[in-house]
């Protein structure tokens, strides 16, 4: 089984995110990059296939900072091949990223593509499907278990309410993983050390980063909250007090 | 004349036999040593041959004069008093031997005669009985006291330990029967110095000869062949203790309490199979007598019973000498809970007579579950956060400052201008939002006291401290050395800490040229109260008691420094039971404080608010460490002392006195 | 090419999700800006009776046994032959489990612009897009000429897209739906009897902030004085601090209590676009800047540890 994780860095909503002085996009500069935890379940889920069933395992990353770490710490994880796209990849589009990624896929031939169902940024779309349909794989996101059945997956779906959907895909496909079956293990940081020194990042140039079919941004900003909450103020015991008050008018106590 | 007449009764066939016995012990017990040694030196290599001047005073002090197993009153009477019995009989023996098979043999003289022969009947027959009450004590405490401590997990050891005493039970009668049957039978003039032995004596006397003879003669061979058992066995038993222990106390650690040892793979993947302990862990392991004061003083056990300290050195123990039967080290002989229930107190090792090393080997075992990622999920947040932000909040680094910013003098970027002092503020004083007020405070006070300091702003990361003893070496690696490089950039003379564990790892196993000398704020504190710089307006006149953090006690040796301030702002101190070096641990350390809570009836943290609770008038439990603050207010609320106990920080204390 | 706005419905064994009724919503006010009708785009077999309160000027009903449930294979081909046919100037999906399977393979198939995570439209049609968990708003001119476009809750109101008169129901032709990839074997029921959290009518809810499971115990102290329910975030239930019945969130439930009582929940679009139904909701955060504070009706600033266990007191007090 040959498989492939797709995985791209998105910026860290834990520092302040600032918009670029076009005002239509995020500021790269500033951003701290992380991996797209979806992304991260991928991984997981690929080598969990691995383990249960034998195969490869092949990660791809857009070039940009922190690309390398992903790549190396999911070797640690046990991936066989790491591959980085070269090229500039900072506020590019999903529709570029999934031609660059195509070509790149498309060479592997694999017979299973995993990747994050969404991530945070993404304003045209998921990475996912938009690679399925350039491919003309089969795609189904919102994943959160996999197991492989001679040349078909059995998946599970997710769908609101906690209701699961068992759906039969047929190979080469697609999937959009929504959680991997185990939380993503923890990777000693001397492992991945290791890793870099015995595993090697193969880096391929994206050809073009056509982003034909996005939609263009005017505008960016952020929000400003159009109706903000009566804070309400004190010590513990009168914040408490006055939320029994709030309690007491809305007839509950 | 009074001499001592070696092999009285003794016919010459029975005394060839005792040779031919003592020959036949001599090559089992020095097999059994042999194959002890083999299976030490199947670990890892570790020197310990230096400052040999220093290991021998230990070795006077704690194989000789066992100082460590006196400092408990019953335990230490009844040991020292089996030790010093058994050492006086041993050299009795062998003077004996001396004047029999030496002197009287080749050179016609015996040394054993007149006043000297008496005093050494008398001495002998004293310590006999001092033995016998040592044993007394010991099988009264075992067999019908039963404390938990000593209860083993399975019955073999059990049996071990009546073995012993009961060998060395038989032994002392059966001498001082042996002893009786001669001086009833010859009732030499001297008897009276044999007063054990007279008395015993006094019995006989009318069961006349022969029988007193043949009696004499089967005792004396009973005598000689379960001495001679016990003996060839002691290497195969716990009795072997006699000889791992001193081995083990004269090659104990003498690098600081806070020096943890590196790992010696290259990778860092700790311990997986026993073999890859280093010989000195595997001798610690044969050194366990099974004593139990380490289960008894550790706050784990206490809490969960899952680790005990005294358990895990016995499966250690039992696992070396496994046959290959497939059980592996981690999961059949350790659990990972049991390892990961350790709050890294070093209670355990304050207290072992036979100064184990427990954690040494504890976080080698770590190790290993952290390179194959058996972590619980809030420990695996906890570090991913402190490799990517470098604090286990999970928050940028440019937050770590947000705390000074109600402050209105601006405090001191290290890495721009040169101070004096350079304040580590650690993980918990500077994110967490419960513990700001009295960082701010800390800072309020130095700039009081006119201290020339700053902080490095977002350029500090978690020290390490925990992170190196959860098993995360490279992680520690990294934050050591992004650390280093701030710290180098920087020009200060002394580092001053808020957490005592970033203060125990920066001081004790950072790079020596990145921390010339290394201050907790208590010591820093008493200093300026020293030297007149913080001066007092206030006496608080609170009744207080103190928490000592461990590692700021136990790790570091700083008891004093802290009692002293509290003096000094005018506060009575009282003592809880459980201080200075047995302080009982909040439950945080060793990355405690990241991983999920086991089910417990009590926390630690909890054991110790009621403690501090019990004391008569005490309504303020003051500590020295941001963990102690989280953990103790937390369990003032849940064990409902609210309205008892206050909990304080020490420069809460000294702000409030200024 | 027309200037109708079409609403791709989504429906789940009989019920039409929430999401479907806010995209009606959000295409009113597109299609008035456009100038164009509201069509709703309904896939099904023996389906058709789920039009019957769509606010829609028209529902084309797609009526094909490979249909009857969602498969990612089959919807794809029938909408692509219908958008293709029709060339609409905007088709919207729901950014869920079922709409984001279609869009993001219909733009690639079709070549159309798509523009996802569209929370609303201004009035002169421009998409407003949420991203980054709900702290950067993306806004951009409706691409053409077909705009495909994805749809977060949070914008209108499902009352808004709900009529009592049934719109008129155009059957479409479907094309052959063979060769299909994607096959639903069956469906997997969430653990039950536990209590239906979208009917209760006052949840405490606990989100990352609670730290440990042990803390859930005040939650569920608080929720007994108050007669409530503990319900938690995606963080809480993947700790599996609470079972997963709990789970408020797009991938859960959503709820539309009385009162909705969040402890130490930040306010991430998932969770929110699960609570906008509810009547009142109490906040309780450290961070000032939490989103949540911006959707509820009272907040406070306050460690949940300094609060909880007074509030609990007082609460049963006042009983």
């Amino acid at each position: 089984m040959n498989i492939v994780v797709l995985a791209k860095l998105v910026p860290d909503l834990v520092e302040e995110l600032t918009i670029d002085a076009n005002g239509n996009a995020l500021d790269s500069s500033f951003a701290r990059l992380i991996i797209n935890e979806f992304d991260d379940h991928a991984i997981e889920q690929g080598i969990l296939l691995k383990e249960r069933g034998g195969g490869s395992v092949t990660i791809i990353a857009p070039d940009a900072e922190g690309a390398d770490d992903v790549l190396f710490t999911a070797a640690a994880k046990g991936a066989d091949r790491l591959i980085k796209i070269k090229g500039d990849f900072s506020n590019v589009n999903n529709h570029a990223l999934a031609r660059a990624f195509a070509k790149v896929v498309s060479g592997i031939k694999p017979d299973l593509v995993l990747t994050g169902v969404q991530a945070h940024n993404d304003l045209d779309g998921a990475l996912g499907p938009l690679l399925a349909e350039l491919l003309e794989m089969p795609y189904i996101g919102y994943v959160s278990a996999v197991s492989i059945n001679g040349d078909k997956v059995l998946i599970k779906k997710e769908y609101p309410g906690g209701l699961l959907a068992e759906m039969d895909v047929q190979l080469p496909a697609i999937l959009g993983i929504q959680a991997a079956e185990e939380p993503p293990r923890y990777v000693a940081v001397s492992k991945v050390r290791q890793a870099m020194k015995t595993s090697s990042i193969e880096e391929q140039d994206a050809s073009n980063l056509d982003p034909c079919g996005g939609s263009a941004i005017g505008r960016m900003f952020q929000p400003e909250a159009s109706s903000h909450a009566t804070m309400i103020t004190g010590s513990p015991d009168e914040v408490a007090e006055k939320l029994v008050g709030v309690f007491k008018e809305l007839g509950i106590v | 004349m009074p001499i001592r007449e070696t092999f009285w009764n003794i016919p010459q066939w029975a005394e060839t036999a005792q040779y031919v016995l003592g020959f036949i012990t001599a090559v089992v017990f020095v097999y059994g040593i042999v194959r002890r040694v083999m299976r030490w030196r199947q670990g890892q290599p570790d020197k310990r041959f230096d400052h040999i001047g220093a290991r021998l005073r230990t070795l006077f002090t704690q194989a000789i004069l066992q100082l460590r197993v006196a400092s408990e009153a019953y335990a230490g009477v009844m040991h020292l008093a089996i030790f010093w019995g058994i050492i006086a009989l041993l050299i009795g023996t062998a003077l004996a031997t001396l004047d029999w098979d030496v002197t009287h043999l080749f050179f016609g003289f015996q040394f054993l005669k007149d006043g000297f022969y008496i005093g050494y009947e008398l001495t002998l027959d004293i310590f006999g009985l001092l033995l016998m009450i040592g044993l007394g004590m010991a099988i009264y405490r075992r067999f019908i006291l039963r404390p938990k401590r000593l209860q083993n997990p399975w019955p073999t050891l059990t049996r071990d330990d009546a073995y012993v005493l009961g060998m060395l039970t038989l032994i002392a009668i059966t001498g001082y029967l042996v002893e009786g049957l001669r001086i009833a039978v010859t009732q030499p003039s001297w008897a009276n110095w044999s007063p054990v032995g007279n008395a015993i004596a006094a019995l006989f006397i009318a069961t006349g000869d022969p029988t007193n003879r043949i009696l004499h003669l089967s005792l004396w061979s009973f005598h000689i062949l379960i001495a001679f058992t016990l003996l060839a066995s002691l290497p195969f038993t716990k009795l072997f203790h006699i000889a791992a222990v001193p081995t083990n106390i004269f090659f104990h650690s003498l690098t600081p309490a806070g020096t943890l040892s590196a790992p010696r793979s290259a990778d860092s993947v700790g311990v997986k199979a026993w073999k890859e302990f280093t010989w000195k862990q595997i001798l610690d392991f044969e050194s366990c007598t099974r004593c139990g004061r380490c289960q008894d003083v550790c706050p784990a056990y206490a809490s969960t019973q899952i680790l005990s300290p005294r358990n895990m050195m016995i499966k250690l123990e039992t696992h070396i000498w496994e046959k290959a039967n497939g059980r592996q080290l981690h999961s059949d002989v350790i659990t990972a809970d049991e390892l990961w229930g350790c709050t890294t107190c070093r209670a355990c090792s304050e207290v072992c007579p036979a100064f184990i090393d427990h954690l040494s080997s504890f976080v080698d075992m770590r190790r290993y579950l952290v390179a194959e990622g058996q972590v619980d999920a809030q420990l695996q947040k906890a570090l991913a956060n402190l490799g990517r932000y470098g604090n286990s909040f999970g928050q940028s680094e440019r937050m770590r400052a947000k705390w000074t910013q109600p402050i209105t003098s601006k405090i001191k970027d290290a890495r721009r201008e040169a101070v004096e002092y350079l304040w580590f503020v650690g993980d918990y004083a500077s994110y967490s939002p419960t513990l700001t007020e009295i960082t701010s405070k800390t800072a309020q006070v130095f700039q009081k006291a006119g201290l020339d300091f700053g902080i490095l702003y977002d350029g500090e990361r978690n020290a390490g401290n925990d992170v190196r003893r959860v098993g995360e070496e490279g992680l520690f690696e990294t934050l050591v050395e992004k650390n280093v490089s701030v710290l180098g950039k920087c020009s200060y003379k002394k580092i001053v800490t808020t957490d005592p564990h970033s203060y125990n790892t920066v001081k004790n196993e950072y790079p020596r040229s990145e921390t010339s000398e290394v201050l907790h704020y208590t010591e820093l504190l008493d200093q300026l109260i020293a030297s007149g710089q913080l001066k007092f307006n206030k006496r608080l006149g609170y009744k207080v008691t103190y928490h000592d953090p461990c590692y700021l006690g136990r790790y570091n040796g700083v008891y004093d420094a802290p009692r002293r301030v509290i003096e000094a702002t005018g506060c009575e101190l009282v003592e809880m039971p459980r201080h200075g070096d047995r302080a009982f641990c909040c439950g945080a350390g060793g990355g405690r404080i990241w991983m999920k809570e086991a089910e417990v009836k009590e926390r630690p943290s909890e054991a110790r608010v009621r403690e501090a609770v019990s004391l008569d008038g005490v309504n303020t439990l003051v500590t020295a460490c941001p963990k102690d603050i989280t953990m103790f207010r937390d369990a003032v609320k849940t064990t409902g002392n609210e309205e008892r106990l206050a909990v304080k920080d020490l420069i809460e204390l000294v702000y409030a006195a200024l | 090419m027309t200037q109708d706005i079409y609403i791709v419905i989504e429906h789940l064994r009989g019920q039409v999700a929430d999401i479907s009724y806010i995209m009606l919503a959000a295409a009113r006010e597109l299609a008035q800006s456009a100038g164009g009708n509201v069509i709703a785009v309904l896939l099904g077999h023996n389906a058709k009776e789920l039009a019957a309160n769509f606010a829609a000027d028209q529902v084309i009903y797609l009526d094909h046994p490979a249909l009857a449930d969602f498969t990612p294979d089959a919807y794809q081909k029938a909408l692509a032959d219908l958008i293709q046919k029709n060339q609409p100037r905007a088709v919207l999906f729901g950014s869920t489990s079922i709409g984001s399977d279609l869009a993001s393979v219909l733009s690639i198939r079709l070549d159309l612009p798509l523009a996802s995570s569209c929370r609303s439209f201004t009035k002169d049609g421009k998409f407003v897009s949420q991203i980054c968990g709900g702290k950067i708003m993306a806004e951009g001119a409706l691409p053409s000429p077909t705009a495909l476009v994805t749809m977060i809750p949070g914008g209108y109101k499902s009352e808004e897209g709900k009529s009592t008169q049934p719109p008129t129901l155009t059957p479409a032709e479907v094309p052959a739906l063979d060769a299909l990839r994607v096959a639903l074997k069956n469906y997997v029921e969430p653990q039950a009897g536990d209590v239906d959290i979208a009917k209760e009518p006052i949840l405490i809810s606990v989100g990352r902030g609670i730290q440990n499971k042990d803390n859930i115990a005040l939650a569920e102290d608080l929720a007994t004085a108050l007669g409530g329910v503990v319900t938690g975030s995606r963080p809480v239930i993947d700790q599996a601090w609470l079972p997963s019945s709990r789970l408020v969130g797009k991938s859960g439930k959503h709820v539309k209590p009385k009162i909705y009582f969040t402890l130490g929940i930040s306010g991430a679009p998932e969770h929110v676009e699960a609570i906008t139904d509810s009547d009142t909701i109490i906040a309780i955060n450290t961070d000032p800047k939490a989103p949540i504070f911006d959707i509820a009706k009272y907040g406070v600033e306050m460690d949940l540890f300094d609060l909880v266990e007074v509030l609990t007191e007082k609460v049963k007090q006042a009983k």
